[in-house]
This record gives C-alpha cells, structure tokens and sequence, in this order.
C-alpha cells in the first residue's frame, strides 16, 4: 500500500502513521555523497588570503556551489601530489597500507560519538583517503575496484573530503586505542594538503595564517595594537591588584623570548590568563621579552600544510636568534606544543643558537626541552611552586569549584598531565577530576581545534563537544563544579559554548588566571577583585587605610604555601 | 486490570522497544555502537537516551507531570536538535512510544477492552509531541544565540574599550545570555492540549500531578 501524501487526509489516519519508516536509507558509504547542510561545514578560504600566500587557485567560491572551480586538471594535481607524498612521507604509506579494519578506532572519535555519522569513525575517515590510494597506487585496487574497496575519484570524493578531513579536530584520540599506532590525524594532513593543492581551504585557518605570515600573529595585531593591548592589560592590572607591571618588548639580550596564542589578546577569558602572565612574570622578576614580529605562539599552519608550519613558525625562531635570548616559554597553548616539539627540530632547526631551558629562579633543568628550547608554562609554575617561589592563598579562589580539561595537543601529544594538576591543587582548595576515560591520554577534544573553532559550523562542533559537555555535566552535579580550566587558547575560546550548551552554569578559566588570582603579590593592595574586575566572594570592598594596614600585616604572617620545603 | 498496571507490568519491554527504535533513526553503524556501548561518557547519547525514555514512560504511567516530563524531554532534544535530523525527525521518536506500547501489548488491549484508556495515553505522547517541539525550537534558538555570542565575546573586550561599556555578551539579560543560560526549558510557558485545540481525544487535558 502506497503511503498517502501529507496534503490527503490519509497521510493523517492513526494506523498509517505508525508506518512510518524511521530508519535512515541504506546505501554505501561509497555510494552516499555529502549532504552540505548549514550548521556543519566551514567557508571557504577567500581569494586574496591564498594570493597572500601565493597558494594555488585562488577564488571566490562557496561550498553549496556546484562548481566549486577547480583547476582543468584537478585530479592530475591529486594524484600527483598523492604520489608525492607517499614518497616523502614513509608514515602516509604505512598508514595507508596497515590499517586492518579492526574498528578499535570507530568509536573513539568525539564527532562519531556525538553525531553518530559513521563517516566521522577514524578508520572510515581514512578509508575515504584508502580508497583512492588502492585504486590509484596498488596493483589489487586497479584490478579488483571496490571489491578490493577501491574507487575512482571524482568531484563528490574531492567534496566529501572537505567535508571530513575538516570535521577531524586532529585530537588523536582515536590514535591511543589503534593497535598498529596508526595516527589519523596524519591522515587528515594528508588529505588537507592534497585539497590544499586544489585551492580548497577553510577560511577560518587560512585567514589567521595569512595574517600570521604579514603581521606575526593569526589576528592581524599590528606591533604597535599589540603593545596599545598588552596596556590596555596593565591598567586593568593595576586596577585589580595595585600593583603597575612593565612590558618588556622586542629587548635584545633578555634570557627569555615568551610567545604566546593570539587568542590571549583580544577575548575573555584569553586577556585574563595573559594578564596573569605579566603578574607572574612581574612578581618573580623574570627577565623576559614579548616580540610584536613573533606575537604568535598558535601555528595554523599545521593545519594547513607541513610547509606552512615551517614558513610560520621560522618567525619565532628567526626573532630568538635576533634578540639573543637564552631559551623560549610558551604560554597556555595546545597545539604550539606540537608544533614545537614535534616538528620544530626538523622543518626550522633544531635551534641549536639556544640553551637548554633553566630556571633562573630554581635552577631546575628542562630536560625534556633539551632539544626544542621551549618550555610550556604549566612546566614552569609547577616548578616554581615546587620550590617555595610564589606566595599563595588558595583560599581566594574557594568560591570556585574546578575541574580540569586536558587539552589534546598537551597531554596526548605531549604527556604534560601532572603539572597543570600540580598548580591548580595548590591554588585553589576545591578541585575535582572528571571520568578516568574522559582525561589524561584519552581526554574528549573540545571540538574545536584543527581550524574548526568558528561559528558557521556551529552544529558541528555541539555534536562533536558533546562527550566532553556530559562529563562536564557529570561533575556538575556530583561535585557543584562550576569552573572548568584549560590550558589552550582554542579550548578557553571554544570550551564556552560547549559548557553553554552541554553544562549551562560552568564558566571557563586559564590556570594561570586561578594562580595570579590566589598570589600574594609584593606591595599589592587589598585584592577586592578578580582580574575579570568582579568582587571575589567573602572579601567585600574595605576602602579604608585600616583594611589595608591589616592586608599587609596578614601577608607578613603568611608563609609560602605548599611545595616550600624543596626549596634546597 | 487497568491499562496503566499493564503498562507498568510490561514497562521494561516497552521501554526497551521504544529505544531500540529511536537508535534504529540512526545509521547502522552507528546505532550498532549506540546499542552496545554502555558506558555514560564513552556513549553520552544512548545513556541520555535510556535514562529519558524510562522516565518519561514512568511519568505517563503515573499520571503526566509536565516539569519531569520536560527535564527529561531536553536532555534528549538537545542531542537530536544539533544532529544531522530535519526537525520533524528529530522529535518523531515521542511517537515511536505509540508504536511500541502496541507492539508489546499486542491484542492485550483489545481483549480487555482498553482502547479507551489507550485513547488517554495517546492524548499524553501527543502532548508530549508539543513539548518536544517547543524544546527542539528552544534549542535551535540557543544554538543561533551560541554563535551570536561567540562573535560578540570576539570583539567585546575591544569594543569595551572604545566605548567604556560592558559588552560582555554573558552580561545580556534573558536565559540563555552566555553561562547564565538555564538549559532547562520552563514548562510553565509550554502548551497544553486543551479541547478547544481540537487535538485531544477525550476531555483530559494533561493530568497535572502524581496519580
């Protein structure tokens, strides 16, 4: 019996809607091409940021257009630069070859779990880059076609990519359950790299890089914007902790060059972590300088392409080598940490002009900075609080219940677990763990990295934050959390909206906000407020000289907080 | 015996019924890891899922309360809403219920003679129904207020300063401005079926409160 239409009154009949079919059609992945639905894809990259950077193709074009003017030879360019790459790197071959379809990885990723489109499952995900690898490169692909799972490519195959190599955050999650170590987030370069060759880029990356390439940082701050910002800070300061720090700036000879996420410049809760960098900075007397020509310690050009890592970050190296500095700290960012590490040493260095990183302070080595130089701030605090270096009152942050979101590029990438867990339990009194397979290595991706932290693919980031907003929500209310820390510019910026939507009452913090906010700063005034200008609970406005006298007697009295005994 | 004692007797089978078939939406892929992943955090959604559905079932049995009903109604239409669902799909699953109560209790209800009570519960998944479109629209607001908010946080330290006000956007009055947003939608403001809607069945409109 045929189904009556919505516009006869049969379509309306009690018994025939319930025969209704709910099930989604059954067709191949193969066979199924991308529906571009607003809400999950990101715009294009505009013309004149590609010509900036002398990229190939350079159009105005959107996604919903059939069209999407691609070169005559398009699929030439592909496969060409496919060929290449198999050449250059040995780990794009492997990872091509070894896959076994286990599905350990398939329910490992965050968009998967959320949005439930198999396509987000890693080995589907690379399968979509496999199959024209079989096709095109290997002998049983070229005879046997999809029963060997190969196909052609073709114009959907270059849309579907775009689709899903940017709707993979690069979090590696999935990496930590493959048996073979297969790095999926590899194969997203891969594949964003081969779509980069056609012109095809979202513009919420290739505009930061763009502007990182002309000004030194992915916003566009010109040298004297950023100094007028950081000013900006120091009022702000002043006006929290009494307290009127300096901004050393392109200074020749300082021990340190400090780089940091342009995210920390411009938007809450970004200006208060930076902010807390200079009280930091300021109270144990570092000697230190920003650098407006390398302003950024964020890298999109990992995810663009493995020469546009190296043509951003040669800014940071290039600006250490001119201003002569002994080594390098980074502020509170994810995937700086990466870049430097892991791919530093081989596309600009390794930047042998430095020093091994050595606190001047505690004399602590970083060893494990023995080869790039740089050193992440967490590393750095906890070392500091260790040695009995930093006056603290935790108890100014106890209206503040805290949990912690390991972010991808740290922990995973970089096993930097401890420390950030070591400063916030010595700084704040109420902190609270989320679900064991929810942090650490197998941390939930705020969905938002990897170029995908905009606002037009707004959807696409709720399904994918999902995991992380539930144990969120699950600390919520067992615990009363209502702050989540975050040691990332994309997790503080992106982290908000997740918590929005999926924890509504939970705010998003740096740690090093939670630090400046619990210091005892040398000559401070009585702190009143917050470094986001609010009255701290409990330490209501004293305008009095008397207040004051006794803030200061009460510091007097105070000992270093934990830690102070290691200070041999 | 009563429609309602049926239902509380086959709870279990028809609970489970109904979200097999909400998982049964999504692709097979998917809806195979869906049904046998467990735990809460590795598989938020079928747990939101499993946990709403049985509350929601218990509180029609019981007698309709609007509030519960909602609270649980949301946690499950916050994740439809931003999932790759047209809106009638995302909220179809409340109808699902219909076909699984039948199903389950098979010529049970003709047998006893419960059509008429059947009537009843169906006027309650049809309330439900509303509700559900209600928060499925309130969620899709919240989601183009998300992505007004991202874009006013961008500039708003910026603009504070040109101008000396506060324009953090989280400071905007109304429930879903930033962090203060509720979540919770407030069934106070949402419809009921009433006769003059023509919709229900029989005289009962929603049956506040506990039986």
């Amino acid at each position: 019996m045929t189904m009556a239409k919505f516009d006869e009154p049969g379509y309306y009949k009690h018994e025939d809607l319930l025969k209704v079919d709910y099930h989604p059609p059954r067709t191949g992945w193969m066979d199924t091409p991308v529906d571009f639905r607003p809400g999950t894809y990101i715009y294009p990259g505009k013309a004149k940021n590609l010509k900036y950077l002398d990229l190939p193709n350079p159009r105005n074009w959107a996604v919903t257009d059939e069209d999407w003017k691609l070169q005559e030879n398009w699929k030439e360019i592909v496969l060409d630069g496919m060929a290449e790459r198999l050449r250059r790197y040995r780990t794009f071959r492997l990872f091509m070859d070894i896959c076994v379809r286990c599905g350990a990885c398939a329910d490992k990723c965050h968009f998967f779990i959320g949005g439930g489109d198999p396509k987000n499952m890693p080995v589907l995900r690379a399968e979509l880059l496999r199959s024209i690898y079989r096709k095109d490169f290997t002998a049983l692909g070229k005879i046997l076609g999809k029963i060997a799972g190969a196909r052609e490519l073709t114009y959907d195959v270059i849309k579907e990519w775009f689709y899903y190599f940017y709707q993979c955050t690069e979090c590696r999650r999935c990496s930590v359950f493959c048996p073979y170590g297969i790095d999926t987030a590899e194969i997203t370069m891969m594949g964003r790299e081969l779509l980069g060759l056609l012109g095809l880029y979202v513009n919420w990356a290739i505009e930061p890089v763009a502007n990182c390439f002309r000004t030194g940082n992915h916003l566009g701050i010109p040298p004297h914007g950023l100094l007028d910002t950081l000013e900006f800070m120091v009022d702000d300061i002043e006006e929290a902790t009494g307290i009127k720090v300096d901004i050393p700036m392109n200074k020749k000879g300082a021990e340190v060059l400090f780089v940091t996420p342009s995210g920390d410049y411009v938007a809450e809760p970004g200006i208060q972590t930076c902010m807390s960098y200079m009280i930091l900075f300021n109270e144990i007397g570092l000697d230190y300088t920003w650098s407006t020509y390398a302003s950024e310690g964020g890298n999109f050009g990992l995810f663009t392409s493995h020469e546009m890592i190296k043509r951003l970050n040669a800014k940071i190296y290039a600006e250490a080598k001119r201003l002569g500095v002994k080594w390098i700290l980074g502020g509170e960012c994810g995937h700086m940490w990466r870049t430097m590490h892991q791919y530093m040493n081989t596309v600009n260095g390794p930047p042998d002009f430095l020093e091994v990183p050595k606190s001047p302070f505690t004399g602590t080595v970083f060893e494990n900075a023995r080869s790039a130089k740089i050193v992440h701030i967490m590393e750095f605090t906890a070392d500091l609080i260790k040695h009995g270096k930093l006056k603290l009152d935790p108890s100014r942050n106890d209206h503040i219940r805290v949990t912690f979101h390991d972010s991808c590029n740290t922990a995973r990438g970089m096993g930097i677990l401890e420390e950030p867990r070591y400063v916030m339990k010595s700084v704040c009194n109420n902190f609270f763990e989320m679900p064991e397979n929810t942090i650490r290595e197998q941390t939930f991706c705020c969905g938002g990295g990897a170029g995908l932290g905009t606002d037009e693919n707004m959807e696409m980031r709720l399904r994918g934050g999902l995991p992380r907003g539930s144990a969120v929500k699950y600390v919520q209310e067992k615990y009363g959390v209502n702050q989540l820390a975050a040691m990332c510019a994309i997790d503080r910026a992106t982290l908000i909206t997740v918590c929005d939507y999926w924890a509504p009452g939970v705010k998003v913090t740096g740690i090093s906000e939670l630090v400046a906010n619990a210091m005892i700063l040398k000559g401070e005034k009585k702190r009143t407020k917050n470094l986001r200008l609010e009255t701290i609970p409990g330490a209501e406005e004293e305008d009095t000289a008397q207040g004051n006298i006794e803030h200061l007697e009460t510091i007097e009295g105070m000992h270093t907080t934990k830690g102070g005994s290691s200070n041999e | 015996m009563t429609l309602r004692d049926l239902l509380q007797e086959k709870k279990t089978a028809i609970v489970e019924r109904w979200l097999e078939d909400i998982l049964a939406t999504y692709a097979s892929d998917a809806s195979s890891f869906l049904r046998r992943e467990r735990d809460p955090f590795a598989n938020p959604v079928s747990h939101a899922f499993r946990v709403g559905t049985r509350a929601i079932f218990e509180n029609i049995v019981e007698g309709l309360d609007a509030d519960t009903v909602c609270r649980h109604l949301n946690e499950i239409i916050k994740i439809r809403a931003i999932q790759d669902f047209s809106p009638s799909r995302a909220v179809s699953f409340v109808f699902l219920l219909k076909k699984a109560i039948r199903t389950e209790l098979g010529n049970d209800i003709e047998d006893r003679q419960l059509s008429k009570e059947l009537a009843e519960i169906d006027t309650d998944i049809d309330q439900i129904a509303l509700f559900a479109f209600d928060i499925y629209s309130r969620c899709r607001e919240q989601v183009y207020e998300l992505r007004v908010n991202e874009v006013k946080r961008s500039v708003s330290a910026l603009m504070g300063r040109f101008t000396g006000n506060d324009s953090d956007p989280e400071s905007l009055p109304g429930p879903s401005g930033g962090n203060k947003s509720s979540g919770n939608p407030k069934p106070d403001s949402l419809p009921r079926l009433s006769d003059d809607d023509g919709l229900s069945g029989d005289s009962s409109s929603v049956r506040g409160g506990k039986k």
